[in-house]
């Protein structure tokens, strides 16, 4: 009785939650019966090479790509081609690209407000402020004027994710949020981020930043040829993995 | 986590001062070396061209000032080999407004000024978009307000309505309501369903298949045999409907090559905002495509301008056509050469003009660091 109980608050509490999604390209299997479950306040990290369907996984959450089986939930709200339930689902999920995605038209302060004024209906002076707050966070409040092109990837990079936070999103989705980045600007990012951990987001990353992984993660998730190959915390993870697959990855990124 | 640099003695780095780079004024002579006659063929072509402007421009000079009647009437410029100004002088007024009411004419002057004002005010960039956009649509319905008459304002029939004034009546309203429209057709084009693809596509090619003057003939003779005879409308706006439909297929394709150019990222970003697909599309992905296909767009526009001048073949006495007038007022017979050149003029001077706008609003957005 109570062990139901309890597994009834866990499923209550779990933000997302995908159960045998599978999703082809055409006769391109890209999603194999992938089945992930993320609870309130959660950090999870997912690797695996080029190909095994990473990016393919997040953008099903937010419908950025159509998945054909299996379900998806984002609290409590299902995922179908009911365009209400994507547009809620959105709102609630926010996504940082690896290409940062800038609107390169709008001044950084328009682009923190476009969304809370057009998809929540923000009076604009609230919406300054909620981007106000946020550009102060991720430290970069004085360039609130500029224009995205103005500013260095590290710092348009991190004005993405204040941009995702103005919506006040429940999960945040990462994509490779430091592959495009050079060098010395990958650490301003990780800092916005671990900040954003330790602040309790639920958050979802797409790294191959393993320092990152083993300070902020309670998962690590390992995806090959569209399949979720092995999921373990960082240290068992990384210090002992169980799979030979596993084991290589592991040895090609930590060897260059 | 970030392994410290190690700190050893090392040694201090010190940047170097920066150089001007070298050059700068090179001399008279060594400019038409490298400009005019750097190698053989190079030589050739400029000798050739400054021979002939040589040979040329006396003849022109004379014509256009040296022998020119500058003052007087017919008979005095009749007794000079050079051109008659004194005849345009004479002419300049129906030339520029047709027969339109003298003591109204503050009304077009007023509309003409909007035009001026709120190109310049765009230029500085300090309204907002949407707001400009609001003034732009407007402008059109307030200077048809301002030279037709309402509110109170004495009717001026748009019989009188011509010259210079309709020309760019034509091409401003044309314009206006054609790149909307364009829009609209070039996003049911890229996005539509597969019918209101068809259908797009299908009013592009059908206009772009057609000359301009057999739209407006079509507007001028057959519209009214297709519309119900409680729809009267009369010639002028049969051909602005004629001439909006034509330059509308040529903006829709102008923006497609735009709405190309914007990287999925963008509608993406907007999309996993929660912003819906119609505000991402006006507000994400309309704006930037119109800014990537400004020069083309100006094209159009200066284009449009020009192909204004057909309309004298539907009977309207647009800036074309009172030329074409004045050239056979028996007061002032033999002087259409006076007149053709006029136009030809009138012509340049506007679309140059509004080339060099369109060169400047393109300058002022690339040194405005938008992308
Ligand atoms: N629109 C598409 N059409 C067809 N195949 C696609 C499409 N998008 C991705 N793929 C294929 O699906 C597979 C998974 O792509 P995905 O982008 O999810 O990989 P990834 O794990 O994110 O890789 P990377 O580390 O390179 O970003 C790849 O083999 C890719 O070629
Ligand atoms: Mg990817």
């Amino acid at each position: 009785m109570t062990t139901r109980i309890e597994s009834q608050i866990a499923e209550d509490e779990s933000v997302i939650e995908m159960r045998q999604v599978n999703k082809w390209y055409g006769n391109f299997h890209v999603l194999k019966d992938v089945s992930l479950s993320v609870k309130k306040g959660e950090r999870i990290v997912i690797c695996g090479p080029s190909g095994s369907g990473k990016s393919t996984l997040i953008r099903c959450i937010n419908h950025l790509e159509e998945h054909q089986e299996g379900t998806i939930t984002v609290n409590g709200t299902i995922l179908n081609d009911k365009l209400k339930n994507i547009t809620n689902i959105r709102r609630e999920v926010g996504m940082v690209f690896q290409q940062f995605n800038l609107f390169p038209h709008m001044t950084i302060l328009d682009n923190l407000c476009f969304a809370p004024v057009w998809a929540r209906n923000m009076p604009r002076k609230e919406a300054e402020a909620t981007a106000c707050m946020y550009l102060e966070r991720v430290g970069i409040a004085e360039q609130k004027d500029k224009y995205p092109g103005q500013l260095s990837g590290g710092q348009q990079q991190r004005v993405a994710i204040a941009r995702s936070l103005c919506m006040s999103p429940s999960v945040m989705l990462f994509d490779e949020p430091t592959s495009a980045l050079d060098p010395e600007m990958i650490k301003e990012v990780l800092d916005v981020m671990i900040e954003l951990a330790e602040s309790g987001m639920t958050m979802i990353c797409v790294t191959h930043e393993m320092s990152f992984a083993r300070l902020v993660a309670d998962r690590v998730i390992f995806m090959d040829g569209g399949e979720i190959v092995e999921e373990n915390t960082p240290d068992l993870f990384f210090d002992a993995p169980k799979i030979d697959r596993t084991q290589k990855f592991l040895s090609q990124i930590l060897s260059h | 986590m970030y392994p410290a640099m190690r700190s050893t003695s090392a040694d201090v780095f010190r940047p170097t001062d920066a150089r001007p780079a070298p050059g700068g004024n090179i001399g008279m002579l060594r400019w038409l070396q490298e400009n005019l006659f750097s190698g053989w063929l190079n030589s050739y072509t400029s000798l050739v061209l400054i021979g002939f402007v040589l040979w040329v421009f006396p003849a022109v000079l004379n014509w256009l000032v040296l022998d020119a009647t500058f003052a007087g009437d017919a008979d005095t410029c009749r007794q000079n080999t050079g051109a008659c100004w004194p005849f345009i002088v004479d002419k300049f007024p129906v030339l520029m407004v047709g027969v339109y009411p003298q003591e109204l004419l503050w009304r077009p002057g007023v509309a003409c000024l909007a035009l001026l004002v709120l190109a310049a005010v765009t230029y500085t960039d300090r309204l907002k978009g949407a707001v400009l956009v609001v003034a732009w649509l407007l402008l059109p319905v307030f200077a048809l307000i301002m030279i037709g008459g309402a509110f109170g304002m004495v009717e001026v029939e748009q019989s009188l309505w011509g010259g210079l004034m309709l020309s760019v009546l034509l091409a401003l309203v044309g314009v206006i309501v054609s790149i909307p429209l364009g829009v609209l057709l070039a996003l049911g084009r890229y996005y539509g369903s597969p019918l209101i693809k068809a259908l797009c596509v299908g009013f592009i090619e059908l206009v772009r298949g057609v000359p301009l003057i057999t739209i407006l003939f079509m507007a001028s003779v057959m519209m009214p045999m297709f519309l119900p005879p409680e729809m009267v409308i009369n010639n002028l706006m049969r051909i602005q409907i004629g001439m909006i439909f034509f330059s509308a297929a040529y903006m829709a394709e102008v923006v497609r090559g735009g709405l190309q150019a914007i990287p999925k990222g963008q509608t993406e970003a907007s999309l996993a905002l929660g912003v819906s697909p119609w505000k991402t599309i006006a507000f994400v992905v309309v704006p930037q495509a119109l800014r990537h296909v400004l020069p083309p767009l100006i094209g159009r526009c200066i284009a449009l301008f020009k192909d204004t001048s057909l309309v004298i073949i539907v009977g309207l006495l647009d800036f074309l056509g009172m030329i074409k007038n004045s050239a056979f007022d028996p007061e002032w017979l033999g002087f259409q050469k006076e007149a053709y050149f006029f136009a030809a003029f009138v012509y340049w001077l506007i679309c140059y003009g509004l080339s060099l706008y369109g060169r400047a609003l393109e300058n002022r957005g690339a040194s405005g660091a938008r992308r």
